[in-house]
């Protein structure tokens, strides 16, 4: 007779500990759940496709190296992220020629004052969801994050691309919650403005009727 | 609350409006103040636009590059794939 075995699929967790005892069919369950998150990552902090699989493959080969250093500590999620952000970084520092590390240490902009004020605003000509259909929109967007420094790029990647909390974020790039909540302020903040240039309907702009400051 | 301090308390009430003691005060900047609201729309839209749109796609030639590096990588480790 044949037992039932209740399909409820593994944990990303409960991977890694299969992993971790030689099992290579629960890494590869692991690396089809997370290569194309692990690759989106790579290639919006890196830019370019072909870095994008080089730091994809450092990724999951440090997985192998390092599978048994999972603690729990962290989701699954959150610690393979961070293993592909370090990545992506260090080949930014390599490619341009940097010694530290540009998300090290909270810098002059790591706090509120100063922050850049809206001055385009107005409603947008179409909800987010109709503009994602177009070719055109997804290429106007990436070269939006694109223009951001690194470290505002990488805290935005993360917590609202990524959805990793602010707690988590912290964790991945080794900063303070505070110091990602003012980068991610501002990372908000300047997408907003290029973008609704890009999207805002000229008709519906507003001007402040009282001083913005 | 000023308009300056609407901006600095933005990230909590764009996360979570309901979870900030600020967001009373919040809520009432924005009723009086149609730019921030409007600042407040535009910053929930672009995020969403981010995560609205389909993943890279990742390139077959390189999946399947991926896919021999990590299994030798692997048996070199554990010495076997089974």
């Amino acid at each position: 007779m044949e037992i039932a075995v209740p399909l409820v699929p593994m944990t990303d967790e409960h991977l890694i500990g299969q992993a971790a005892g030689g099992d290579f069919a629960a890494f590869q369950e692991l690396v089809a759940r997370f290569q194309v998150r692990v690759f989106g990552v790579a290639r919006r902090i890196v830019g370019q496709r072909e870095d994008a699989e080089d730091v994809t493959q450092q990724t999951f080969l440090s997985l192998i190296e390092h599978i048994e250093s999972f603690r729990g500590e962290s989701s699954a999620a959150t610690w393979i992220l961070r293993i592909a952000t370090n990545h992506a970084l260090k080949l930014l520092r390599k490619r341009r020629g940097l010694p530290t590390v540009s998300m090290s240490g909270p810098t002059d902009d790591d706090n509120y004052s100063s922050l850049p004020h809206p001055d385009f605003i107005a409603r947008w000509s179409a909800t987010p969801e109709t503009l994602a259909q177009q070719a055109e929109v997804r290429e106007q967007i990436e070269s939006a994050l694109n223009a951001l420094d690194d470290k505002y790029r990488v805290v935005f990647v993360l917590r609202d691309i990524e959805g990793l909390s602010v707690r988590e974020t912290a964790a991945a790039l080794d900063l303070t919650e505070g110091t990602v909540k003012v980068r991610l302020l501002r990372a908000r903040l300047m997408l907003r403005e290029q973008l609704t240039r890009e999207f805002g309907d000229e008709a519906t702009r507003l001007f402040p009727d009282h001083e913005h400051g | 609350m000023t308009c300056e301090e609407l901006l600095k308390a933005l990230n909590e009430y764009v996360d979570d409006e309901t979870a900030l003691a600020v967001c009373q005060e919040f809520a009432e900047h924005l009723a009086g103040c149609n730019p921030c609201q409007v600042v407040v729309d535009n910053i929930r839209q672009s995020i969403a636009l981010y995560k609205a749109g389909e993943p890279f796609p990742m390139p077959p030639e390189f999946e399947a590059r991926l896919r021999n590096s990590l299994q030798e990588r692997w048996q070199q480790k554990f010495g076997k794939v089974g």
